[in-house]
C-alpha cells in the first residue's frame, strides 16, 4: 500500500514534468512568438542590421556627450549577464563612499549644479544593476552639458524629455521616468542633423 | 511620501477583494462539490491524470494517509529535481549558454527550496542554470504551493465536518487544484506578462554593441512563463538574480502591479474559501480585518522610512534633492511601488523582490523581517497564511478562555488541550529554529564568514535568512553568502522545519477537530466575528511575534537605526 503511494507520487511528478514543465513552457513560448514577437524576443533595438541593445536593459554611458543613467553595481557595470544590486547596508562605509564619489563626479561634469539639485537615484545604484531609466529631474539636470558638448539646442532636448516622459501607471503606480537609451538615440539624431 | 504612493495599497486591496470573492467560491465549487463553467475539458484531464498515476480519487483518507501521500509527492519531487539539476551538464537541450555543473550544495539547497515553496535562491539564474533546468524549477512552482491548499482543506474540514474520521482524498484535492486553478491562471498570467513586455524565448544570450561602443551580452530566456507561475504560486524564485527588479521580469509598474495582484489573489481567496466551507461568512471578517490592517500598516511604515531616507547619509553631510533611499531600487517603480511590493512579498510570502532588502533603511528593512517572524499570517502563501491565522485564533480563544475559566470553542468545535498544543507547536518550532540557527551562525566562524555587511546589519542579514527559510518565503538580504556550505545546509534545514513542523501538527489538529461533534452556540459562547475578537486576534499576532523576537530585533535593525542617526558606520 505504502509502496503504491510512492509509485503514484513518482508518476505524478513525471507527468508534471511533461505537462507543467515542457507543455506549459512551450505553449507560452508559442503564444509569445506568434503574437508578441518583438517583446518576446527581448525588445531589442537595432540600427541598420546591428543590435545596439534592448530598450528594457540599461547601458553604460560615461561620455559627457550622452545622458548618463543610474550607477550600476554589477561587475562590470551594466552586465546584462549577471544582474543584481550592491547590497550595501545603510551603515556600510562602502555606501557612503559610493554616494560621495558619484556626487563628486556629477558636480564636476555638470558645472553650475549644486548637490541639493541632484536626485538621489543619480548617485545611488539600482536594484537590477540594469535600470534603463532615470527620473525627468535627472535628465533635465544633464541637458546643459549634453547640449553644449553636442552643440544642439537645450530647448529641443527639454521638449523631447517632456514628450517622452512615461507617466505613472493609471496615474498612481510607479513613478515618472525617461528611458536613457531612447534619449541618447535622439541626441545622436539631432547631432547628425546639423 | 506622495499621495499616489500612499493610496496604492488601498487600491490594490479594493481590486483584490472582488477577485478573491469570485475565486474563493470557484475554488469551493471544484474542491467541495458543485459545478464550474470549465468542468467539461478539465474533467477529461483529471481522469487522465488519475489513470496515469494509478490513484483512486474517491476513497476518503484518514489524516495520516493523507499526510503520507503529501509527503511522498514532496519527496518524489525533491529526488527527481536533484537528479535533473545534477544532469544539467549532460542534457543537451535548451542550454545555449552552455551552463555546466550545478554545485552539490547549491543543488541540495535549491531542491529543498523549490519543493517547500520557499524558492530561496543561493544561485543566480542567468549564470548558473540552463533553460531546461529553469523549466524543471517551474514544475515545482506549480506543485509546491498546492500542498498548502491541501493543508488548508484538512484543517478547515476539521470545522466543517463532524464525527468524521477522514479528512478527504489527497489525490483529488491536489490534482483538481492544479487543473482547475494553477494551470489556467498561470497561462493567462503569462500572456498578460508577455503583453506587458516580458520576453519568452530560448535564444542564445544576445550580443549587443551599445551606443557608446561596448559589447553587452543580454541574458534572456523563458521569462514570462516562469514569472507568471512564480508569482501566482507565491513561489518567488525568479529567472534572474535581480528577480522582479530585473527589467525583463517586470518591465514597468503595470507589470509589477499585475504580478502583485497575481500573487495575492489566491491567498486572499483562501479566506473566502474558508468562509464558504464553514458556511458562516461572518467569520471571514475578523481574519480579513486583522490581515488587512497589518498589511496596510506594514506597507505605509516601510514606505515612510524609505521615503524619509538613510539617516547615516544625512549625518555625513550628504544633502541631495530629496532624502529618498534609492540605493537598491529601480527608477520605474519609485519608492512607493517598490516598498508596496517588498512588503507584500514577505506578508504574502512569495519572496521575489523589486528592490534590494539589504539596502533598505534599518527600520524599512525591519518591516519585512517582522512580517516573516509573525509566521507569515498576513495573507501568507496558498492556504498557509489562512491556516496560520486559524492557529492564532485558537491561541487567542485559549487565552480568552483562561481569563473567564471556560473551555473555548471555535466555529462550533470545542478547543481542547490537543488543539492548543498543536497550534502552539506550529508557532514555537519555527520561531525556535530561526533563533537557534541565527545564534549558531553568528557564533561559529563558518557562519560569520558569510556575512557581507558588518555591525548590527550583519545580524539582520542572518536573522532575515533564517526567517525567510523557516517562513518558506525565499526573499533575502542579498549580501549574505548563501551559497556557502554552512548556509546551504542550515537554511535547508530551516526550510524543511518551517514547512513540516507546521503542516504535521496542524493537520493532526484538523483531524482531531473533524472527529468531534458540533456543539450549539449558547449565550456563553465567545462570538468570533466581532470587533472584540478582531482586536484580540491582532493583538495576539503582534504580541507573540514581539515577545519572541524583540531581543534579536533590538540587536539588529533597532541598534542599527540608532547607529545610523549618530552617523556610525561599520
Amino acid at each position: 500500500m505504502n509502496q503504491r503511494v510512492l509509485f503514484s507520487s513518482i508518476r505524478l511528478v513525471l507527468l508534471s514534468l511533461i505537462v507543467l514543465g515542457l507543455a506549459y513552457s512551450m505553449a507560452v513560448f508559442a503564444v509569445g512568438q506568434l503574437f508578441f514577437s518583438y517583446k518576446a524576443n527581448g525588445s531589442l533595438v537595432t540600427s541598420g542590421n546591428k543590435i545596439i541593445g534592448s530598450s528594457l536593459i540599461g547601458q553604460n554611458f560615461t561620455s559627457p556627450k550622452y545622458f548618463q543613467g543610474r550607477p550600476s553595481a554589477t561587475t562590470p557595470t551594466y552586465n546584462a549577464e549577471a544582474s543584481g544590486p550592491s547590497n550595501y547596508g545603510p551603515t556600510s562605509p562602502l555606501l557612503l563612499e559610493e554616494v560621495k564619489s558619484n556626487l563628486e563626479r556629477i558636480l564636476k561634469e555638470n558645472p553650475g549644479i549644486s548637490a541639493s539639485q541632484v536626485p538621489p537615484e543619480l548617485v545611488e545604484s539600482s536594484a537590477s544593476g540594469l535600470d534603463p531609466d532615470i527620473s525627468p529631474a535627472s535628465a533635465y539636470l544633464q541637458v546643459p552639458r549634453v547640449a553644449r558638448v553636442n552643440h544642439i539646442s537645450a530647448t529641443v532636448l527639454r521638449n523631447y524629455i517632456r514628450q517622452n516622459t512615461t507617466s505613472r501607471f493609471l496615474g498612481i503606480f510607479g513613478t515618472e521616468y525617461v528611458n536613457v537609451l531612447n534619449l541618447n538615440m535622439e541626441v545622436l539624431k539631432l547631432d547628425h542633423k546639423h | 511620501m506622495t499621495w499616489q504612493g500612499s493610496i496604492q495599497v488601498f487600491i490594490v486591496l479594493i481590486i483584490l477583494i472582488p477577485i478573491a470573492m469570485l475565486l474563493g467560491s470557484y475554488m469551493y465549487r471544484f474542491l467541495e462539490g458543485g459545478k464550474t463553467f470549465a468542468d467539461r475539458p478539465f474533467k477529461r484531464l483529471e481522469k487522465g491524470a488519475y489513470k496515469f498515476c494509478g490513484v483512486n480519487p474517491d476513497s476518503e483518507m484518514v489524516w495520516t494517509r493523507y499526510l503520507f501521500a503529501l509527503l511522498s509527492v514532496n519527496l518524489a519531487g525533491f529526488v527527481i529535481l536533484m537528479i535533473l539539476l545534477a544532469l544539467q551538464p549532460v542534457l543537451p537541450w535548451f542550454n545555449p549558454a552552455h551552463m555546466t555543473r550545478v554545485p552539490f550544495w547549491t543543488n541540495l539547497n535549491t531542491s529543498i527550496s523549490f519543493i517547500t515553496n520557499t524558492n530561496w535562491q543561493n544561485y543566480s539564474g542567468e549564470t548558473t542554470l540552463s533553460y531546461l533546468s529553469q523549466i524543471w524549477l517551474t514544475v515545482q512552482q506549480f506543485l509546491s504551493p498546492v500542498s498548502g491548499i491541501c493543508m488548508l482543506l484538512v484543517v478547515v474540514r476539521g470545522f466543517s465536518r463532524s464525527s468524521c474520521k477522514t479528512v478527504g482524498n489527497f489525490w483529488r484535492d491536489f490534482i483538481r487544484t492544479i487543473i482547475w486553478l494553477a494551470i489556467p491562471i498561470a497561462f493567462i498570467g503569462a500572456i498578460v506578462l508577455l503583453a506587458l513586455g516580458s520576453p519568452d524565448n530560448f535564444n542564445a544570450y544576445t550580443v549587443a554593441h551599445t551606443l557608446q561602443g561596448h559589447r553587452q551580452v543580454i541574458a534572456q530566456g523563458p521569462v514570462a512563463s516562469m514569472t507568471s507561475i512564480m508569482q501566482l504560486g507565491d513561489n518567488g524564485g525568479g529567472f534572474f538574480n535581480a528577480n522582479a527588479a530585473h527589467p525583463y521580469a517586470a518591465p514597468n509598474a503595470a507589470s509589477l502591479i499585475f504580478q502583485l495582484i497575481l500573487g495575492m489573489s489566491i491567498p486572499v481567496s483562501c479566506i473566502f474559501l474558508f468562509g464558504k466551507m464553514i458556511k458562516d461568512k461572518l467569520q471571514i471578517r475578523p481574519i480579513l480585518l486583522v490581515m488587512g490592517v497589518l498589511f496596510i500598516a506594514g506597507t505605509l511604515l516601510m514606505y515612510h522610512y524609505e521615503a524619509a531616507g538613510n539617516p547615516a547619509l544625512t549625518a555625513h553631510g550628504i544633502h541631495l534633492a530629496s532624502t529618498q533611499n534609492y540605493e537598491g531600487k529601480d527608477s520605474r517603480f519609485g519608492i512607493g511601488t517598490s516598498t508596496l511590493f517588498n512588503n507584500s512579498t514577505t506578508a504574502v510570502s512569495w519572496g521575489s523582490v523589486a528592490a534590494s532588502n539589504d539596502s533598505m533603511t534599518p527600520l524599512g528593512g525591519l518591516i519585512p523581517l517582522f512580517n516573516m517572524m509573525t509566521g507569515e499570517v498576513i495573507f501568507g502563501s496558498w492556504g498557509v497564511g489562512m491556516v496560520g491565522m486559524i492557529a492564532y485564533a485558537i491561541l487567542t480563544l485559549f487565552l480568552a478562555g483562561l481569563m473567564v475559566g471556560r473551555t473555548p470553542e471555535y466555529l462550533g468545535k470545542k478547543i481542547e488541550s490537543f488543539e492548543v498544543k498543536m497550534s502552539v507547536l506550529s508557532m514555537v518550532v519555527p520561531s525556535l529554529a530561526i533563533l537557534v540557527l541565527s545564534a549558531l551562525s553568528v557564533a561559529l566562524p563558518a557562519g560569520r564568514s558569510g556575512i557581507f555587511n558588518h555591525g548590527p546589519h550583519g545580524l539582520s542579514e542572518v536573522l532575515y535568512a533564517f526567517a525567510s527559510g523557516v517562513g518558506n518565503n525565499g526573499s533575502a538580504f542579498g549580501g549574505l553568502n548563501a551559497a556557502s556550505p554552512w548556509y546551504s545546509a542550515t537554511v535547508g534545514i530551516a526550510m524543511l522545519l518551517g514547512r513540516f513542523a507546521m503542516y504535521i501538527p496542524l493537520m493532526a489538529m484538523g483531524s482531531s477537530l473533524a472527529k468531534k461533534q458540533k456543539i450549539p452556540t449558547t449565550a456563553g459562547t465567545f462570538p468570533t466575528h466581532g470587533i472584540l475578537f478582531s482586536v484580540l486576534l491582532g493583538g495576539t499576532v503582534l504580541v507573540v511575534g514581539v515577545l519572541i523576537f524583540f531581543p534579536a530585533l533590538a540587536l539588529g535593525p533597532l541598534a542599527e537605526q540608532f547607529a545610523a542617526q549618530a552617523g556610525k558606520l561599520f
